[in-house]
């Protein structure tokens, strides 16, 4: 671990706190564009967040103490994933501390804290979301954990860092699984973020609502929390998606120049990635819950056949 | 790793992987016209891969086959699929007789089976897109399935079309082509078969006001 | 320890089981005496066996002659670095379980405490005499002790019917395994006749009787363990004791099974075949699946965890599987790896199932209520026993930085490289197989959740919750004690596996240990940290330091202020307990999803229903698909021999004079 590794590490997690809100933003300015509604401001997420912290918070009478912790853990986890996450360099010495199926369990651990602080006030609403929240959760774990295997044979590793170099800096080779697997892992992000056809972020009061109906009791700074980690969840997919199958331009050292010249580079892989979100959230009806299964199945399915393709044809010939 | 492969076997493979999701695609596929779309886009990577091996090797004939491949798989019967669709006015969704997601869980079994078989065969050929040979019989296998468990008779004659696809696929890549005369021989069976069984479709329906093929079990001796 | 061996301790250690267990007899209805002496003294013992497995480790093998037994065959024990893993975790788990059990019997509303107090020491006496026998003599009657000992603990409360029912099933299925264990046994002596482990290990065998060995073994042993379709016994049998003995059960005595397991297959057998992994992997994925579907959907927080408990013995299953597949084509240092993965989930299963199950004993001491849809809120009342719950659901749920997590990860880092393997169907098929331990793996967090959730938070379901009272000290130190060990086998994999090492390099020739000794203490990466590599302390100090950082940045910067009021709830003002989900609420979507899965029979209200009801019953496929009709023809034979029932002496005597003609006849040299 260098100084300047570990300084690009802070910095990697100083600027996760600060786009993730402005894309989750960003990914709202697009939709209403799109969707021909006035768009809200760029920096409404923001806006939100201070207003949530300086509101008081109003607690059901009976809310325990997990739901009181589990803000703060889920915000835990969600910061750590971003921390390992390669975003601008892949030589992070949190890199080591979870690899890919590490970093699945740690979105699982975030997700059970969720669904169990859904329940714990005893809300008809509540454990509904949490429910369905672990039905999503069964159903695109087994997809993502076929698209990490894809990557993990061709880079021979399961180290995120070591994946996204070994992607970044190879010879032009068309990879048809990566095509499979990229395909798959959108299918994943999105339910696993809560976004349309799955689940839609921007509703209260509808019954088929998955996110926002575990979260209803959550008030002030655990709202803040809540909503901060949500849009972090965004982030980490996102540049976990820009980083596996768009890997150019990430520094691959402790290279102070290639680390400036990653940033801007990023900022325009997330516009563009928030804008294609935006799109895919437009041009799509959300589903039925009982779609979901069969949406994830297809991911599933085209995860596998990335996995059989890359043995076929990338291993074999 | 592979860095020797070509790049124009890298863009077969990709065609291929692509055809493969497509035959996948079709066998998850709920609208009629839908499924001739996806038909037509296979088609096109059919066309596209057989234009790559032309490009490559040189072959004067498989220009001529990727020709035709464009002119009857991607414009003449998926015109005339949707000429069916429209004159026989098929509406609404596909009905499966298994459920989709078990279809499609049955679909990765044949084409993991697909696959292993195909390995000892490709060994013999010499060519640098042999691989894709396990995918061409994987299209075979998917499409076979999608006749199975269709009740439209237009989708199973889309099953068979895309069979016929998989198996140029084979021919194209295990051996750059087979001879003209073969090419031309199955592309204007196929093409007859399908005027056919554009004349079954508007007998059946008269017979029996529906395409739903269940409707025969009713033509047995008993 | 002059002149005592590791092995001598541990044979007194059994005996001074046996004295506790004799003494609590001789005690009788002594309940403070019993609770507050015997148990806490075998509690102690208890720690000392696995002090002394710890201290085995890596140690020389040792053996014993004991001249006990008949004239001619005295019990042969060895202690090798296998038995030593398993003794530790016979005596670290069974430590927590005895102190907790001190607390939980001293409320004297056991049954006749002082005969329980004996089966469970002979328990625990017998499973150590299993790990340490080293001919089929000594084991057959150590491993019948084991199932005697805990027939009588799952019948203490023998005036219900479906325990005596559940008792009886337990009975016959292990029985049924014993057989198939003698019959395995038998068919590694190569008719030779000599019973010892030492001999059979030296016994060259066909490939088509060694197979023959291998599948008596997994069927004797999966028997015990629970594996499908010889599993029915499980659900019925662990939520039937009293929960100190369904945590021994599940947590240490399914574990020896595993034991056998492995030392047929990979000591006493000396080739393996690798079709024998695909067997154990195929059975073990069907188990993981069907264990982990049918625990989503109890309404039983003690069945739930015996189904959740059928799921990680076959999640075993498969990493044994995997580990005979890797050997079978000598890639040892994968093998290694995937063993490591098979003796890490046993002892983490000790953990945090034994942790889950001595929960579910104080919930049920405190509300008298094992059904789900009776319980919630229980973290007011009871918040020792919630928060330590929250580390056994996190570990079962298969999620950093806790035990359950890591053993799935050496699992998956294993099915990783199986695509390396020289065979054209299995580097195909196996690898996507681990998609379906993921699948697995993530449905135990759907069980765990509806566990914790349920019981714990929401409202409470019945009223009479309110005077829940949380555990009492002894069963807080035996909660902490269990939890504590599923904190350190969490976040220190590397120091536990390298202790591991000994007993992997015992059967297969290689280990872990070189490369982990290259690594930090507080990193885990197998092969190379390049390839792989995970470290639990960092990812629980960063979440804590996050959480602690954050706390205090939200307090200092703006306010900690905090108002009560009712639920929101989206404006809805139905808040009453039964608007929240039911435990078959909460299971709905995978009833829905894995229908075929299941043998239903539901009821649903009609429009104009009076009194509209829902219900629902989830029944076993194996019962009607294997069990009865065995039962039926049982029964036809049973009516056809009736009809050799004649009555008179002169026929039964006929029935013998026959008998012997055709004997004279037939068996002539």
């Amino acid at each position: 671990m260098s100084f300047s590794g570990a300084l690009a590490q802070l910095f990697a997690i100083a600027l996760a706190l600060v786009l993730a809100p402005l894309l989750s933003g960003w990914v709202g300015q697009c939709r209403a564009w799109l969707q021909s509604r006035t768009a809200p401001p760029l920096l409404l997420p923001y806006y939100m967040l201070r207003k949530l912290f300086e509101k008081d918070v109003v607690l059901a009478h009976n809310a325990s103490s997990l739901f009181r912790a589990a803000p703060f853990v889920i915000f835990g986890c969600m910061l750590l994933a971003c921390a390992i996450v390669p975003t601008l360099s892949t030589d992070l010495p949190f890199a080591p501390a979870a690899d890919a199926l590490a970093l699945v369990g740690i979105f699982g651990l975030a997700r059970i804290f969720i669904a169990l602080a859904g329940m714990d006030v005893g809300t008809a609403f509540g454990s509904l979301g949490g429910r369905r929240e672990m039905l999503v959760g069964f159903l695109a774990e087994p997809a993502l954990l076929m698209v990490f295997f894809t990557l993990a044979m061709i880079a021979q590793s399961t180290s995120l860092a070591t994946i996204v170099e070994t992607l970044a800096h190879r010879e032009l080779i068309i990879y048809p699984s990566l095509a499979f697997a990229g395909v798959a892992f959108t299918f994943v992000s999105l339910a696993e973020n809560a976004r349309v056809p799955v689940d839609n972020p921007a509703t209260h009061l509808e019954l088929t609502m998955i996110h926002e109906a575990m979260i209803l009791e959550y008030t002030g700074r655990h709202l803040a929390l809540i909503e901060w980690a949500a849009s972090l969840k965004l982030y980490a997919y996102s540049c976990l998606g820009l980083a596996l199958f768009f890997p150019w331009g990430i520094a691959p050292g402790d290279n102070i120049l290639a680390l400036a010249a990653a940033i801007p580079l990023l900022l325009l892989k997330l516009a563009i990635g928030g804008f294609l979100l935006a799109a895919i959230e437009t041009v799509n009806a959300k589903m039925r819950i009982f779609r979901a299964p069969e949406f994830l199945g297809t991911a599933f399915m085209l995860a596998v056949l990335g996995l059989l393709v890359r043995l076929l044809l990338e291993v074999k010939v | 790793m592979n860095a020797a492969i070509p790049l124009s076997a890298q863009l077969i493979n990709l065609f291929a992987a692509v055809i493969l999701l497509l035959a996948f695609a079709m066998l998850a596929q709920r609208r009629m016209l839908s499924l001739v779309n996806l038909f037509a886009a296979q088609g096109f990577c059919l066309f596209l891969a057989t234009l790559t091996a032309a490009v490559t090797t040189g072959q004067s004939h498989l220009f001529y086959s990727a020709g035709l491949t464009l002119l009857l798989k991607v414009i003449a019967l998926p015109w005339i699929l949707y000429r069916l669709v429209r004159q026989l006015n098929i509406k609404g969704e596909v009905e499966a007789l298994i459920n989709i997601p078990t279809t499609m869980l049955v679909g990765i079994v044949l084409v993991m089976a697909a696959f292993n078989v195909a390995l000892p065969i490709s060994e013999l050929s010499h060519t640098i897109t042999r691989g894709t040979l396990g995918i061409a019989l994987a299209v075979v296998m998917l499409a076979f399935l999608m006749m199975i468990t269709r009740q439209k008779a237009i989708s199973q004659v889309v099953g068979f079309l895309s069979m016929e696809n998989g198996l140029f696929l084979a021919a194209t890549s295990a051996t750059y082509g087979m001879p003209m005369v073969v090419e031309l021989g199955i592309a204007l069976d196929v093409l007859v078969g399908m005027i056919i069984l554009g004349v079954f479709f508007f007998q059946i329906r008269d017979q029996f006001d529906s395409l739903d093929i269940r409707h025969m079990e009713k033509l047995k001796d008993n | 320890m002059s002149g005592l061996l590791t092995l001598d301790l541990l044979i007194l250690a059994a005996c001074a089981w046996l004295v506790t267990g004799l003494l609590g007899v001789f005690a009788g209805r002594a309940t403070g005496f019993i609770a507050g002496l015997l148990f806490p003294l075998g509690a102690v013992i208890g720690i000392g066996v696995g002090l002394l497995g710890l201290n085995a480790l890596g140690a020389p093998t040792q053996t014993a002659v004991l001249a006990i037994g008949l004239p001619d065959l005295p019990f042969h024990l060895r202690l090798d670095n296998l038995s030593a893993v398993f003794t530790l975790l016979l005596g670290f788990a069974g430590a927590g379980i005895s102190i907790y059990a001190a607390g939980y019997f001293a409320k004297g509303d056991t049954p006749g405490l002082g005969p329980l107090c004996f089966e469970y020491h002979v328990f625990l006496g017998s499973m150590l005499m299993v790990l340490l026998a080293d001919d089929a003599y000594a084991f057959m009657v150590a491993w019948e002790c084991m199932a005697l000992s805990s027939f009588f603990l799952v019948t203490t409360d023998h005036k219900h019917e479906e325990i005596r029912r559940a008792g009886f099933l337990y009975l016959l299925i292990a029985h049924i395994g014993a057989i198939a264990i003698l019959l395995s046994f038998g068919v590694m002596t190569g008719g030779e006749g000599d019973y010892n482990f030492a001999a059979m290990r030296t016994v060259e065998l066909t490939p088509t009787w060694t197979s023959a060995a291998f599948l008596l073994a997994l069927a004797g042993f999966g028997a015990k363990a629970g594996l499908v379709p010889l599993h029915v016994w499980l659900p019925e049998a662990h939520p039937a004791a009293p929960s100190p003995v369904s945590a021994m059960m599940s947590g240490v005595m399914l574990k020896t099974a595993i034991y056998g397991l492995l030392r047929v297959s990979f000591d006493l057998l000396h080739t393996t075949i690798w079709w024998w992994g695909v067997v154990a992997l195929v059975i073990g994925l069907l188990t993981a699946i069907f264990g982990v579907l049918y625990s989503t959907v109890q309404s039983d927080m003690k069945r739930l965890l015996a189904y959740s408990s059928i799921e990680n013995i076959g999640l075993i299953a498969v990493a044994i599987g995997l580990t005979l597949i890797f050997h079978a084509y000598g890639m040892d240092a994968l093998a290694a790896l995937a063993l490591t993965a098979v003796l890490y989930h046993c002892l983490a299963h000790a953990g945090f199932k034994s942790l889950l199950f001595l929960c579910t004993g104080s919930v049920l001491h405190a509300t008298h209520e094992r059904s789900l849809g009776k319980l919630g809120g229980l973290i007011h009342p009871m918040p020792w026993v919630a928060w330590l719950a929250l580390a056994g659901i996190i570990a079962g749920a298969g999620l950093p930085p806790l035990s359950g997590f890591v053993s799935e990860w050496l699992l998956l880092q294993g099915f990783l490289f199986s695509p390396g393997l020289p065979h054209p169907w299995l580097n195909m098929v196996v690898p996507v197989a681990a998609a379906l331990v993921v699948l697995v793996a993530a449905l135990a967090g759907f069980a765990m959740v509806k566990f914790y959730g349920i019981i714990f938070l929401g409202q409470m379901r019945e009223p009479a919750l309110k005077d829940a009272h949380d555990a009492g000290p002894w069963e807080r130190a035996g909660l902490v004690w269990l939890a504590l060990i599923t904190v350190l086998l969490g976040v220190l994999p590397s120091t536990v596996i390298l202790r591991l090492d000994a007993a992997t390099q015992q059967l297969l020739g290689a280990g872990l240990a070189n490369t982990l000794q290259q690594q930090g203490w507080w990193m885990l990466a197998p092969i190379s940290a390049e390839r792989a590599s995970y470290e639990p302390l960092i990812v629980l100090v960063s979440i804590a330091v996050t959480l602690l950082a954050s706390r205090w940045l939200v307090r200092s910067l703006f306010h900690g202020r905090v108002r009560r009021s009712s639920p929101w709830d989206c404006g809805y003002h139905f808040e009453g307990p039964r608007a929240q989900d039911t435990a078959e609420g909460f299971s709905q979507p995978i009833r829905r999803i894995f229908e075929p899965m299941f043998r239903m029979q539901r009821h649903f209200p009609a429009a104009r229903d009076k009194q509209p009801y829902y219900s629902v019953k989830v029944e076993d496929h194996f019962w009607y698909w294997c069990y009865l009709p065995i039962a039926r023809l049982a029964n036809w034979i049973s009516a056809m021999i009736v009809a050799l029932q004649g009555g008179r002496i002169a026929v039964y005597l006929m029935y013998s004079f026959i008998t012997l003609l055709l004997l004279l006849l037939v068996a002539r040299p």
